[in-house]
């Protein structure tokens, strides 16, 4: 089990916002996390990367990685493991870059800060911007100079360069247009595939979690109201919450245009 | 992220207003304070031992005193009761910087209010004139007209209102701006309201947060300012008791009679930085991105 | 583009930071009930549009006619008085209404903007309004942060009603909302249109939503009308390349769950694109030498207009789109 979350609970002073139960990921697995605003989805995943107390919260309960445990975990602990053993993409990729640097001195920065030296830097860059199919060039460019899809597959491939075994990607898509969006979808796929990355994908876009994610846990206010394989949570749901949100996706050619 | 940060600035219920003083000691106490300098300052000719004092009184026979029961500050080279002119020095330093930030704001905020919600011309125009009583330095200011009007508190006052009231203008002038580029007001103009009411109704009441963290930040400022041109012989002459004025009459005999310079010169300090906590205080609960680590 | 059109919009052309975000758009929305959907991504230039219309950008060329009256020449007072005539929502639910303002007194302000009204009347107007879109008439005292996002949405829809516009702007409106308030958001715009016999021009990037609401469908791609035409027509069957992968782009629920795969040409950078003729060209499965030198103009191909010069064969050679599931309800 590559990550094993157990009675997460995660409040601001007396407000219980996260009470989730149980969440797990396999080696190599895509587990979708589905909500809408104040789901705790976010949290969650900033929970597991220990920056959620950084945000005023308490977190309470058991994130495992690989069988160790993160709360509680030193913060020169946490340190190491984020970014290297568990990386994170937004959903605004041109903003998770410093404005000041060139994206490809971010990069190098980031790979040697985890412990690699100047040229291996260098080629691990290169290799991962080939599996991500970006050219090298643009490791040469600031971010607000790269499109939005550009910029996040960057931020994939710096997953990848730092070799992370687990991707939590937050609304990665929802500020992408739709073409971009497919393809991005399609190279977390890839990834999977080749790297063997295990990936948290957190929507709202239940469609979009239809197409890529195994497994996929519907949120609500703080709550997993049903978890399952993807296909027997979306077409046969148990929950009339998930029910509802299944129902409220826009679907194309199901109702005719107005005459 | 979005379901942590707060993005408006909202005025604040009384319930969470005590909350709040509670999550940050340093603007409660900065409040009382202020609060105590301002009644005291109100109080004055109640409180004051011997209120001639602040006037024209003079008591030969009992000049330099220390302090002591009956004159818990001492007495002055003419024998005057320091606490009594001490505590009506507050009248007028509060009294001044009163009246420069009320006519700051007054002159400021129209001025940069349609300065930055109009833009173009109307802007350019507006934010030269104020650059223009930006250049002034409040000093050679005061010199100069005390030179023309003669030294009084008015005339300083005078000085430091035209020196301030730029500053004022340059805030609210970017605090409209922003406003104005907000959905809600350009929402106005689609509407076809007229962009005086936009200015009045919607611009002008959401463009005030920072000019009131200003203002209250600074009345330490003008405090310190009259003060300074006081001490320097170009704001309050004798008798009147302002706080700079009697540190200068008092430097002569810092080290014999201490107490001439020592309790008008604590009473700036004390005064200054009340209200410069207080401005920050007020800043910090009213920035919405301070405001969202409060549980 | 027929006389009684009530929005004509003829060559409309904005200039934005050196390059042309809207390049010679042209279309019509009719009188009400009717939809005219605009359809884009990042770049597209359908906000631009949409603002154009409201008079919120200055345009370098072209017409924005309403019933006659052509919007753009018109200064100050008039302009101002002419603005009921048309309204915008807008995508941005957080700063859409004055965060110092009772919903009330916004509204109670939007009323009487162009009348005069005794103070019973605008209170009553206020409360009419509040029900027509499906709020509380108590909802009048509370202020925006009060309210959920769908709510502000709801009070920014009676506000553009207020001044009983014939025609309604609506910029991305349900974009910034969860999925379940969308829903009904859409939901009160089908009543609007119903019962006001509005007309109206949605802006949205989502296909679903537009087939929704909209007779007719205007595509866009990089600030040039792609294809437009009968919503129907244009998303069972589209023409234009551009179109085509924008519709197989779309996420579809059921059809993901059937694991079908659609992956689109990779965007390249703007810049690279603008030197062809037809902007398009650079990412076109069937781009020629023709389109990289002359631009398409729109011409009509199977009961819809289309700028392309190989639509025939762009129409001829899609697969056709796998039968969709009606709208089940899951119970």
């Amino acid at each position: 089990m590559k990550l094993l979350i157990r009675d997460l609970r995660i409040s601001f002073g007396e407000r219980t916002v996260v009470a989730l139960e149980q969440l797990a990921i396999d080696e190599g697995e895509i587990v979708g996390l589905v909500g809408e605003s104040g789901s705790g989805k976010s949290l969650t995943a900033l929970a597991t990367l220990g920056l959620a107390e950084a945000a005023g919260a308490t977190v309470e309960g058991s994130i495992r990685l690989n069988g160790v445990e993160l709360i509680g975990l030193s913060a020169r602990r946490m340190r190491d493991i984020r970014g290297r053993r568990i990386a994170m993409i937004f959903q605004n990729p041109v903003s998770a870059f410093t404005p000041v640097s060139r994206v490809g001195d971010v990069f190098i920065r980031a790979l040697r800060l985890h412990g690699a030296s100047r040229g291996d830097a260098n080629s691990r860059a290169h290799v991962a911007l080939r599996k991500t199919m970006l050219s090298p060039e643009l490791l040469h460019r600031y971010p607000h100079e790269l499109s939005g899809g550009q910029a996040q597959r960057i931020a994939i491939a710096l997953a990848v360069a730092l070799r992370s075994e687990l991707l939590l990607a937050d609304e990665p898509t929802s500020a992408l247009d739709v073409t971009v969006q497919a393809e991005i979808v399609e190279l977390l796929r890839f990834l999977r595939e080749r790297e063997g990355m295990s990936l948290l994908f957190i929507s709202h876009d239940l469609a979009v979690v239809a197409q890529l994610c195994d497994r996929i846990a519907v949120m609500r206010r703080g709550r997993a109201v049903e978890t399952g394989l993807t296909g027997d949570v979306l077409l046969r749901p148990v929950d009339s919450y998930t029910r509802e949100l299944i129902a409220a996706v826009p679907r194309l050619g199901a109702g005719k245009p107005p005459s | 992220m979005t379901e942590l940060v707060t993005s408006e600035v909202r005025l604040m219920p009384t319930s969470s207003l005590l909350r709040t003083v509670r999550a940050n000691p340093l603007l409660g106490v900065a409040a009382a304070l202020g609060l105590t300098l301002v009644l005291l300052a109100l109080l004055a000719p109640v409180l004051a031992p011997h209120p001639g004092d602040a006037g024209t009184a003079t008591h030969p026979l009992d000049t330099f005193l220390p302090p002591s029961a009956d004159h818990l500050f001492g007495t002055d080279p003419v024998g005057r009761d320091m606490f009594t002119r001490v505590l009506y020095g507050a009248r007028v330093s509060l009294a001044v910087s009163a009246v420069v930030i009320s006519l700051s704001i007054l002159i400021g905020l129209p001025v940069g209010v349609v300065a930055g919600t109009l833009g173009g011309i109307a802007d350019t125009v507006l934010m030269r004139i104020t650059d223009i009583f930006l250049a002034f330095p409040a000093l050679l200011l005061a010199l100069a007209l005390v030179a023309v009007l003669g030294p009084s508190v008015t005339n300083a006052t005078i000085a430091i209102t035209i020196t301030w009231w730029p500053w004022y203008a340059r805030l609210a002038r970017g605090q409209a701006a922003s406003v104005a580029g907000r959905p809600f007001v350009v929402a106005c103009r689609v509407l076809g309201l007229s962009p005086a009411r936009t200015i009045i109704r919607h611009v002008l009441p959401n463009s005030l947060t920072p000019v009131i963290v200003q203002a209250s930040a600074d009345v330490g400022g003008v405090i310190l300012t009259s003060a300074a041109l006081s001490f320097l012989g170009l704001g309050a002459q004798d008798p009147t008791p302002e706080w700079g004025l009697m540190v200068n009459q008092g430097q002569a005999y810092l080290t014999t009679q201490w107490w001439l310079v020592t309790f008008p010169g604590s009473a700036i300090l004390i005064t200054a930085l009340a209200f410069n906590l207080l401005g920050d205080g007020l800043r910090d609960m009213l920035d919405p991105r301070t405001r969202a680590r409060q549980p | 583009m027929s006389e009684t059109a009530l929005l004509e919009v003829r060559g409309l052309t904005v200039r934005y930071a050196g390059s042309l975000a809207v390049d010679d758009v042209s279309f019509d929305v009719a009188r009400g009930p009717f939809g005219v959907g605009l359809v884009g991504e990042s770049g597209s230039g359908k906000t631009t549009i949409a603002r154009a219309i409201v008079r919120l950008v200055h345009v370098q060329r072209g017409s924005v006619r309403f019933e006659g009256t052509d919007v753009l020449a018109l200064r100050s007072d008039v302009l101002r008085r002419f603005r009921q005539s048309t309204q915008i929502v807008f995508q941005d639910t957080d700063g859409t209404l004055d965060p110092r303002m009772r919903v009330g007194s916004a509204l109670a302000e939007a009323v009487t903007a162009h009348r005069r009204l005794a103070r019973t009347m605008v209170v009553a107007r206020v409360e009419d309004l509040l029900c027509e879109v499906g709020l509380e008439p108590e909802h009048r005292r509370r202020f925006p942060h009060e309210l959920s996002g769908g709510e502000r949405q709801r009070v920014a829809i009676a506000r553009a009603l207020a001044v009983e516009p014939r025609l309604l702007v609506l910029d991305e409106p349900t974009s910034a909302l969860d999925v379940t308030v969308q829903a009904r958001i859409l939901e009160l715009i089908e009543r609007l249109r119903g019962a006001r016999a509005l007309s109206y021009l949605l802006i949205s990037h989502n296909l679903a939503v537009i087939e929704r609401l909209c007779e007719t469908t205007v595509v866009l791609y990089r600030g040039r009308v792609v294809e437009t035409g009968p919503t129907g027509v244009l998303l069972t069957r589209p023409a234009h390349p551009y179109t085509q992968a924008l519709r197989a782009a779309v996420p579809e629920l059921e059809r993901a769950l059937r694991r079908s795969v659609s992956v689109a040409p990779d965007a390249p950078t703007i810049a690279a694109e603008t030197t062809f003729a037809c902007r398009y060209a650079l990412r076109c499965p069937l781009a020629s030498d023709r389109c990289r030198s002359e631009v398409p103009l729109l011409r009509e191909v199977n009961g819809r207009q289309v700028a392309c010069h190989h639509a025939e064969n762009a129409f001829a050679q899609q697969d056709p789109l796998p039968a969709l599931n009606r709208k089940e309800t899951y119970s």
